[in-house]
């Protein structure tokens, strides 16, 4: 019994000496262990960032909004057509321009309004971000985002003697923005649109006009990029003298700035103008001069919990 | 009998204190504000990863830079567009060791401070740095915190001329999280 007694003591005694061995090598063999792996790798949902510049490839809406609380002023100007010639200093001494006040409502949520030189119009715009670009723990290879204006002329009725309707003053045009950020420099956009016209001149043209356009923008360095974009008018819709819209530019960022600089051969700044309206043909020399300028401002701060 | 189960109990208390214990959080702070004359810069990031290891005094951080949030949206942009390009170099982490770890009783209520030296990486740079440290304990909970600046240039990012008056040229970091028990 005392021997026995004697052994389960010892036993016991034995045990701990062990336990603590053991945790001794354990600790030798932790030293160079990866301790991040202990937690194991929590996945996030990656978000595509940054894919354009601006809310605007050149004279075409991006998949980009203004973020949320933040109210982008936007001046854009296109001077008169380079083959005006010196006497109007190759088109500098006219100018066409749009004002525009656009804000993010929600961080998918924008909406603007504007007032272009061309035809006196007012316009009034909402874009909402569909799909978002992801990688990670959700991976969604593009970005989609709906786009919808509504323009309206100001200009004296042309045949005043006739009936004419309020209606007959407005345009609209829907958008499905489809694009990809493919890396760091390279991004593609393209945007099947429709452009309904209240009221057209002849009876060969249409009022709902469907057009395809193909947008990009490639970075050359952190803060510049040259763009380009082209809307394709689907054949047998508009009158002959109207051209497709072609516009080429560079993106120059600054701190609270960027500067669009670009070269094109639409005057009018909104969609149902410059799909629809565009009368420049490139080979002729009837290219504008132009440029956008996006200030924004950050209204709503975000506000970020502080330990 | 009595010598031996006194004996068995200091063993057991020995064999307990040295256990490998080991610390983390999921929701640490990593931030770091940039004054200048222009404008101030704030980013924070409550998503950061902690793990210190008692026994060893080994201390791992890791953050995604795209986890930092800014009072302006533009900042937020143009910090991981321009400056730390987070597409590229998606983390920031830093590997160290804790000097004075055998002076730090996580068990016991008191502040304590030591030096941490170890790899702290950003921007796709690893530099080797030595900051200072203080861990807080009251009623068992832990509380570290680090404050130390960081020179942009340093991790090669640089800085335009025409932004240069609205970016400090030391940047102050700070680093604080509330340590939990690593229960494995």
């Amino acid at each position: 019994m005392q021997a026995f007694k004697k052994l389960i003591i010892s036993g016991l005694v034995a045990l701990p000496v062990l336990t603590f061995s053991f945790n001794s090598t354990a600790q030798t063999d932790t030293t160079e262990v990866d301790l991040m792996a202990l937690l194991g790798e929590e996945e996030e949902i990656n978000y595509t960032t940054a894919t354009f510049k601006s809310t605007r490839v050149i004279n075409g809406h991006s998949i980009e909004n203004a973020a949320k609380g933040v109210l982008d002023l936007r001046i854009s100007h296109r001077f008169g057509f380079i083959n005006t010639g010196a006497y109007e200093f190759f088109g500098l001494d006219g100018a066409t321009l749009r004002i525009g006040l656009e804000y993010g409502v929600t961080d998918r949520l924008m909406v603007g309004v504007g007032r272009s030189s061309f035809n006196k119009a007012f316009d009034a715009f909402g874009k909402f971000k569909i799909l978002r670009q992801s990688s990670g723990k959700k991976n969604m290879p593009i970005s989609v985002s709906w786009f919808s204006n509504i323009v309206c002329n100001s200009i004296k009725w042309q045949n005043p003697e006739r009936e004419n309707y309020f209606s007959s003053r407005l345009f609209y045009a829907h958008q499905l923005l489809i694009g990809r950020k493919f890396n760091n420099n390279l991004s593609l956009q393209i945007s099947p649109t429709y452009v309904h016209r209240n009221l057209v001149a002849t009876k060969a043209e249409e009022n709902g006009v469907i057009a395809l356009g193909g947008l990009g923008r490639y970075k050359l360095t952190q803060r510049l990029s040259v763009n380009a974009e082209y809307f394709y008018v689907l054949p047998n819709q508009l009158a002959p003298q109207y051209t497709n819209s072609l516009s080429v530019g560079v993106d120059i960022e600054t701190g609270g700035h960027v500067f669009q600089l670009h070269f094109t051969n639409s005057t009018a700044m909104t969609e149902p103008g410059f799909i629809t309206e565009t009368v420049g043909e490139w080979g002729n020399g009837d290219i504008h001069f132009g440029f956008n300028i996006s200030r924004v401002f950050t209204v709503k701060r975000k506000t970020i919990p502080v330990e | 009998m009595k010598k031996y189960i006194a004996i068995f109990a200091i063993l057991i208390a020995t064999a307990t204190t040295t256990q490998a214990q080991k610390y983390f959080t999921r929701a640490g702070y990593l931030g770091f504000f940039s004054d200048t004359k222009m404008e101030d810069i704030k980013g924070d990031n409550n998503k950061v990863n902690f793990v210190l290891d008692a026994a060893t005094g080994q201390l791992e951080i890791s953050g995604l830079i795209k986890a930092f949030e800014f009072e302006k949206a533009l900042m937020q942009e143009h910090f991981n567009e321009n400056y730390m390009e987070s597409d590229t170099y998606p983390k920031t982490s830093f590997k160290g060791k804790v000097d004075n770890m055998a002076g730090v009783n996580l068990k016991k209520d008191g502040t304590y401070s030591s030096k941490v030296t170890g790899d702290l990486t950003m921007h796709g740079v690893t530099k080797k740095v030595t900051v200072d440290a203080t861990f807080k304990v009251a009623g068992g909970k832990i509380t570290c915190e680090s404050k130390f600046d960081v020179v942009p240039e340093d991790y090669k990012i640089t800085i335009p001329g025409t932004v240069r008056d609205n970016i400090a040229s030391k940047i102050a970091v700070t680093a604080k999280a509330n340590l939990e028990e690593l229960k494995k």
